[in-house]
């Protein structure tokens, strides 16, 4: 409700903001599509011109997009297991009457400010590192024989460090929900005799189902792109090993100059991004007018 | 309200919560304490806890081989010069949707949001290419611009959330009581969403410092954020494992703090206001 | 002065035709209340006076000058909202300064015009002290102490007590009033609350879906309602209806009593209704008695506090002849 002077103003001070981002939105996306129609390489600029369904016949065909396509849902799919699994328990936890809930809470959160190169090589250097690794000396205590991570698992080095990284984030936003479970209805399931396992699968896990949901959509957003920690630790390797598809974008368009290969690749991330955004939209937006 | 639970249950909790949270802890703690040792420490076959022969070599020595401070203010002059740019368009649009809305303002948030939703690598190389182009690639401001274009819709959408929440009363009060739309904004808004303002402004300067695709594509040696800095060491043999772990604490603390500062108002702006 | 005009007024949101058709002359000095249920349009209609809604067509004229489209800021009209509106963020001191502060007063007429405001409504020991700090009633009178600074051409009151306590909407409601007859300024007061609108108007506009049913002084209303919405809503208790062959007697397609003009009686009398007592409500000075009359339904009766009735008695109403009102098929006082 405003009068028809306000309305105007309203869209002059929208107008900026909404051509930046039109701008965003369109402009590189069309060309990505056109590139990907394209026969486009750097290292080879003789070849031009129309190119057909030959970079995604290229590209799909590939033994590389296969793997990585894989690596992408092992790699999604794996993170999203630990830090939702994991933090509905650290969420509980933290929930519980302990001394220091508020230290803890900034303990917790901490990896997630860790900017991802660091991160990845905390984990590579000093932890996972078969040399003098905390790991490799924790190993040898026990009279294991070390691990070389990157080289023997290095899918799974790479899911542990996301992990570590995306923990926290999940627990905080589940602790949050879990504070905002009334106390009322706790006590008034504790009166109606339902035990701490009853409770939580009757009364918290149904309320946090929102959160969770959540969790794992913005989650998912942001684990498609995983990039830096990739390419800091294991460059994609050994072989492809460790590559997902936005590496796999990065190597093919970027290492490798092979543009329309490399865009045919990222319209098919996007194509993936957005089944995903899909349902991340109507979960945001049910809650917009609450 | 506190839960009445036993001491002996208390403490049972308290000591499991600590110890997993520790454990989340540890790699940071590591290079708290690396950070302050001497390289042969570092990698002795027999590990320390604490630094034997504390030392602040490292970090002189950072700043001699990679120039740690230009990199620094590379990432100061992009997080919070893209964070300002954000917040001068991101202002007036949101309190455009929040104070006018009309029936297609939730068709705008939800579009605006969807631009964020759109993969880095989708758009890469032309993106790549454009910079190449103009001369963009290596720049700051280069950066600054993709980064304020990148946070912009959760700066909106943000401040869009804390702006629902003061009562269009006051904004209408202050119209009857003769202030026109600059002092309506000046002396009622903005005053009001102080708080909201400054966690939005804290929560993009986080993202933006850590941003790891776009400053490790696009920029190198000039330009080069933090980021791309620390990407740099990423095959360092034995003897930089100090100074690396230096590295990163210098890089990596400032946000810390930041962080820990804005816990609480960081899941409404990680959801896009829909955990509160 | 302070006379507003209001000629073929519409306004619709989109498809929704809120008002459809007022006009309305308000004279200088009046205090007129807007009355009507919730969703009547009344609040919308002060809205629009204000300037913070456009109309959709027709003309607002304030001391007889066009002020259709000029923004709120413009109008020199003071607003009281439900929620007091206060700055949270200033003073009560700068609160009540901030009109004048946007009329770039001088610093010494501000200092001197607050004082006097906060002296008029008991604030001055409270003047430093944040909104926040203070109780509802206090609010209030910043809210209307902000108002006054502005020496406006009308004050406008959107449901300003609603948020308050009984005994304290009693006791602002003589405030207000007393404001009113100290300031002679023009005021507006919009309300769902009959008893309000009785107390405080020189005259009462009653409004239904966005129509005026009728405008008149609260007596007017209550003696000669121009239909059977104005008369059922004025009045508290409200006025029984009765249709059908009973109202056929009277030449009306419906007729109406109020609840203190009955004649009682345990004992039969002639051409009375006869009916039981469900619900004697015992009030002290009066007793509302709800009575089951056979063949008309629930009638309310009003009677002194000192006549005991119980569930189940057997009494008969006798409407005052002179005071039954009589309406047509359209609803329409005949």
């Amino acid at each position: 409700m405003a009068t028809a002077q306000t309305r105007t103003l309203s869209r002059i001070m929208m107008a900026p903001a909404v051509i930046v981002l039109l701008i965003w939105m369109i402009v590189p996306l069309v060309m990505t599509l056109w590139f990907s129609f394209q026969n486009y390489s750097l290292i080879n600029p003789m070849m031009t011109g129309f190119a057909g369904w030959a970079n995604y016949i290229y590209v799909l065909g590939d033994p590389s997009f296969t793997q990585s396509l894989v690596n992408t849902l092992i790699l999604v799919g794996g993170v999203l297991a630990i830090t939702v699994i994991g933090g509905t328990f650290l969420a509980l936890l933290l929930d519980q009457p302990i001394w220091g809930q508020g230290i803890l809470r900034i303990i917790v959160i901490s990896p997630f400010f860790v900017m991802p190169p660091v991160a990845a090589l905390i984990w590579k250097n000093g932890f996972m590192h078969p040399g003098y690794g905390v790991l490799a000396h924790l190993f040898e205590f026990f009279g294991l024989e070390p691990v070389d991570w990157f080289n023997q698992y290095p899918l799974f080095s790479v899911v542990i460090i996301v992990a570590w990284q995306w923990l926290p984030f999940a627990t905080l936003i589940l602790l949050t929900a879990l504070q905002s479970l009334s106390e009322e209805q706790r006590e008034a399931a504790e009166m109606d005799g339902a035990n701490a396992i009853n409770r939580f699968y009757h009364i918290i896990l149904p309320h946090m189902a929102r959160s969770i949901t959540i969790v794992i959509l913005i989650q998912t957003i942001f684990l498609l792109g995983i990039f830096a920690e990739i390419r800091v630790t294991t460059g994609g390797g050994p072989g492809y090993a460790s590559t997902n598809i936005a590496f796999l974008v990065f190597r093919t368009g970027i290492l490798s100059n092979d543009i329309g290969a490399g865009s045919a690749g990222g319209v098919v991330a996007v194509v993936i991004a957005n089944i995903v955004a899909f349902f991340l939209m109507r979960a945001v937006g049910k809650n917009l007018d609450a | 309200m506190a839960r009445n639970v036993s001491t002996g249950t208390k403490i049972g909790f308290t000591f499991a919560a600590w110890a997993i949270a520790l454990l989340l802890f540890s790699p940071i703690l590591w290079v708290l304490l690396t950070a302050f040792k001497t390289e042969a420490e570092a990698i002795a076959n027999s590990p320390t806890f604490l630094p034997q022969n504390f030392t602040l070599e490292n970090f002189s020595a950072v700043q001699d081989r990679s120039d740690y401070v230009k990199h620094a203010t590379n990432s100061i002059l992009v997080s919070v010069g893209s964070t300002l740019l954000g917040l001068a368009i991101g202002i007036p649009a949101a309190w455009a949707m929040a104070f006018a809305p009309t029936k297609r303002t939730k068709d705008v948030l939800m579009w605006m949001l969807s631009t964020k939703m759109m993969p880095a690598v989708g758009v890469l190389i032309p993106i790549y290419l454009i910079f190449r182009d103009l001369r963009l690639l290596d720049t700051v401001h280069g950066l600054t611009l993709i980064m304020t274009v990148i946070n912009l819709p959760i700066i909106i959408w943000m401040l869009y959330t804390y702006f629902k929440e003061i009562p269009v009363d006051i904004l209408e009060a202050a119209r009857m009581d003769g202030a026109e739309l600059y002092n309506e904004i000046v002396h009622v808004l903005v005053p009001m969403a102080v708080p909201g303002i400054a966690s939005t402004l804290l929560l993009n300067v986080i993202l933006a410092w850590n941003e790891a695709f776009w400053s490790i594509t696009l920029t190198s040696g000039r330009a080069g954020t933090l980021t791309a800095f620390i990407s740099s060491f990423s095959s360092p043999q034995g003897l930089f494992l100090a100074k690396l772990s230096a590295a990163s604490l210098l890089a990596i603390a400032p946000i810390l703090l930041m962080g820990w500062f804005s816990q609480k108002q960081l899941v409404r702006g990680l959801t896009f206001g829909a955990v509160k | 002065m302070g006379s507003i005009s209001l000629q073929h007024v519409k306004k619709s949101f989109g498809e929704v035709q809120i008002i459809p058709d007022i006009s309305l002359d308000i004279k200088d000095g009046e205090f007129v209340v807007f009355v009507g249920p919730s969703g009547c349009g009344k609040s919308t209609l002060l809205r629009l006076i204000a300037g913070l809604e456009d109309t959709t067509s027709g003309t607002i004229l304030l001391d007889g000058q066009d002020m259709t489209k000029a923004p709120p800021a413009r109008r020199g009209l003071a607003m009281v909202f439900q929620s007091y509106a206060l700055y949270p963020h200033m003073t009560v001191r700068d609160n009540i300064a901030f009109p004048l502060k946007m009329a770039k007063a001088p610093k010494e007429v501000i200092d001197q015009k607050v004082e006097y405001a906060a002296r008029t409504l008991n604030l001055s020991s409270y003047l430093d002290r944040r909104p926040r700090a203070l109780s509802g009633g206090q609010r209030q009178r910043v809210a209307i102490g902000r108002a006054i600074v502005r020496e406006p051409k009308a004050f406008l009151f959107d449901e300003p007590l609603s948020n308050l306590d009984a005994a304290l909407r009693v006791n602002m409601r003589l405030e207000i009033t007393e404001l009113h007859q100290q300031l002679k300024t023009t005021m507006i007061y919009v309300t769902h609350d009959q008893v309000e609108a009785m107390t405080m108007a020189d005259r009462i506009v009653v409004l239904n879906a966005g129509n005026v049913e009728q405008f008149g002084s609260p007596l007017d209303l209550y003696k000669k309602p121009a239909n059977r919405f104005v008369a059922g809503f004025i009045g508290s208790p409200r006025m029984n209806f009765v249709d059908g062959p009973e109202a056929a007697k009277h030449n009306a397609h419906s007729i109406g009593v109020r609840p203190e003009h009955f004649k009682l009686s345990r004992d039969p009398l002639a051409n009375a209704w006869k009916g039981k007592v469900g619900v004697a409500e015992q009030l002290g000075s009066d007793t509302f008695l709800h009575v089951h009359v056979e063949g008309l339904g629930l009638m309310t009766i009003r009677t002194d506090g000192d006549q005991t009735f119980s569930h189940g008695d057997d009494v008969y109403l006798m409407p005052d002849p002179t005071r039954i009102y009589r309406f047509d098929a359209a609803g329409i006082a005949l």
